[in-house]
């Protein structure tokens, strides 16, 4: 809306380009609504799509009495020292509500914004009613400003029966940002729960290890993260899904390239219940000395459970880089080519502007290899 | 077209090519036969300057131009065209985008010339990830129809092949060396690896060359040599050479 281009004009020209590079378009038609906190403050929440409800968390947990049940419901305030720390702050974010049977086609864009403090704290929850389909882009930027900070994200996500919910976080953090994100997500009986996350920039530290509860019959989770590691950046990821419900199913996939920093890939698939499938895929590439560390785990817990995965770690082949140079690629070329498609994640039900939010992000650093 | 001469060849240390000499004039197709491990591919790797073939002595000339140390995508540049037998799988890649990449921005070229080799629906696909040997062969041989080199290099394009494939690819082969032209107007040359013969089927091939032990130990009627390996199998050349060099 234009407004929120009015609101923003105190953002360097810079900064807008770092925020639209993580998915956010402060006046676009392509979104259904807008969540914006600069750092603490929020500066915009506004979503006018018929059925979906946005709002910042403080206002909501007045409005609806029954939210404080989902509120420190699937992450536990005192699951560490940065839940309790959220905890003890004025609570900031956004809580969204799908109503049943609602279904954005543009998604939902909402973007925390480190502009000028040295800490941002925000607890977001996102519930889906029966059959509702949501599709959200969460755009976490820092200012080029901002020399050293620390964000602490908690986000509670209820996937309802037959719905579907797509979150599509892209980070643009500084070389000096320490980043932890504590998430979880509950889906329902048929359900689907697609996480995404693009991280392409420099950033200090990264801590995260999201968790999907698939207790409902037949419900699916797909995590995806493509992930560049710049040097002096530490990225210790993690993707956790727990398939207590009959024949519900998990795919936890991941890229990662490093240039020199450590990238730490933990993927955690139980199989609990009857007729479930699991799946991990981690690759990595190491383009220049430094760690790449693949840790997938799969845990059955009964007979009637499916699960597999495949972890493979090293430089790109010479025989690829050959292949194209044959075809007239210079060797530049060729590894940039392979590279793009190393990082290459096609999302299977994520709205083709959401998918080529994705590509974008992904392109725009293609030149740097 | 292309003069070999004298061409000696390492890998990691050991000589794998002995004073290898070829001549392929322009608009002449000649095939390379000889038993498993003699040395075609490295020979083929060598011609087209993929790394770990070491040329130790001797030169190869391409249109004119030493190209002994040329790198391997200069060579692809200035003409030179390659099907693998057995390509890698660069996943992520599609097929559709590195043909876009070689064709010179000439999409429509791309889409006719996919329809014709059946590959319309691989053109959104991961390069040879899950190709059936059919499959690849045919992605081989478009990418190089989009990519139009003045000589071009077979490595066995039969094997692996079910009949109703090899008659799509060696048509196509025949048209990538201008055998549909007459043969006034053929400008372009190629170099064909083959066990079998079948390819000879839908071209013509103007030369054969028997490579034994890294050597090539014969040239002429590639149909004369074939018949000669098919009644008496490899170690009649091989004996034939060593009463030869007696």
């Amino acid at each position: 809306m234009p407004e929120d281009r009015e609101k923003l004009k105190s953002v360097s020209s810079e900064d807008q380009k770092r925020i639209e590079l993580s998915g956010v378009e402060v006046d676009s038609d392509n979104r259904c609504g807008t969540f914006f906190q600069e750092d603490q403050n929020i500066v915009t929440s506004h979503c006018q799509y018929e059925g979906i409800e946005m709002l910042p968390i403080d206002i909501a947990l007045k409005k609806y009495d029954w939210l404080k049940d989902y509120y420190w419901n699937l992450v536990p305030r005192d699951k560490d020292e940065y839940t309790r720390y959220v905890a003890e702050q004025e609570p900031r974010g956004f809580v969204v509500i799908a109503k049943s049977g609602s279904k954005n086609i543009f998604p939902l864009q909402t973007c925390l914004f480190m502009h000028k403090s040295e800490i941002q704290t925000v607890h977001n929850i996102i519930i889906a009613e029966e059959g509702a389909e949501l599709h959200l882009i969460t755009g976490c930027v820092s200012s080029m400003d901002v020399k050293k900070g620390t964000h602490y994200g908690v986000t509670e996500i209820y996937v309802g029966k037959g719905a579907l919910v797509s979150n599509t976080m892209i980070h643009t953090w500084g070389e000096n940002i320490d980043v932890f994100p504590r998430s979880a997500s509950r889906v329902e009986e048929d359900g689907v729960f697609l996480s995404n996350y693009v991280s392409m920039k420099p950033v200090h530290n990264v801590q995260m290890y999201p968790v999907a509860e698939l207790t409902g019959k037949n419900s699916v989770a797909r995590f995806n993260s493509v992930v560049v590691v710049h040097p002096g950046s530490n990225l210790d990821l993690g993707q956790y899904a727990v398939m207590s419900g009959e024949g519900s199913s998990a795919e936890l996939l991941s890229r990662l390239i490093t240039k020199g920093g450590t990238g730490i890939s933990r993927s955690h698939v139980i199989g609990a219940g009857e007729g479930t499938k699991g799946h991990i895929e981690c690759k990595g590439l190491i383009l220049e000395d430094g760690i790449i560390h693949a840790i997938p785990e799969i845990e059955g817990r009964l007979t009637n459970t499916e699960l597999s995965h495949e972890a493979a770690v090293g430089r790109i082949a010479r025989d690829e880089i050959e292949y194209l140079m044959s075809r007239g690629l210079d060797e530049e070329e060729a590894t940039a080519t392979i590279i793009r498609g190393f990082l290459d994640v096609k999302i299977v039900g994520l709205p083709a502007s959401l998918q080529k939010q994705i590509d974008s992000a992904i392109d725009a650093v293609e030149s740097g290899f | 077209m292309l003069i070999i001469e004298n061409l000696h060849v390492e890998i990691e240390g050991k000589e794998i090519l002995h004073d290898i000499n070829l001549h392929i004039g322009e608009g002449e197709t000649h095939v390379l036969m000889g038993p498993n491990g003699s040395g075609k591919t490295t020979l083929l790797r060598t011609i087209m300057g993929f790394s770990g073939n070491k040329v130790t002595k001797g030169s190869i000339i391409f249109k004119g131009r030493d190209v002994t140390d040329l790198p391997l995508h200069e060579r692809s540049r200035y003409g030179m065209g390659i099907m693998f037998q057995r390509p890698p799988t660069i996943s992520g890649l599609k097929l559709g985008k590195l043909l876009a990449a070689t064709s010179g921005n000439n999409p429509g070229a791309i889409a006719i010339l996919a329809e014709r080799l059946g590959m319309t629906d691989f053109l959104d696909r991961d390069i040879n990830a899950n190709f059936s040997g059919g499959e690849i062969k045919r992605s081989e041989v478009l990418q190089l129809m989009v990519q139009q080199p003045d000589f071009v290099m077979l490595d066995e394009p039969e094997s692996g092949v079910d009949l109703e494939n090899i008659s799509i690819i060696g048509a196509e082969i025949a048209k990538l060396v201008e055998k549909d032209r007459h043969i006034i107007n053929r400008h372009k040359s190629g170099l064909i690896i083959t066990h079998t013969g079948y390819i000879l089927n839908y071209l013509e091939a103007d030369a054969g060359h028997m490579l034994c032990e890294g050597e090539i130990r014969c040239h002429g009627n590639p149909r004369e040599i074939l018949k000669v390996i098919k009644d008496k199998g490899y170690r009649e050349c091989i004996e034939c050479q060593k009463i030869e060099k007696s």
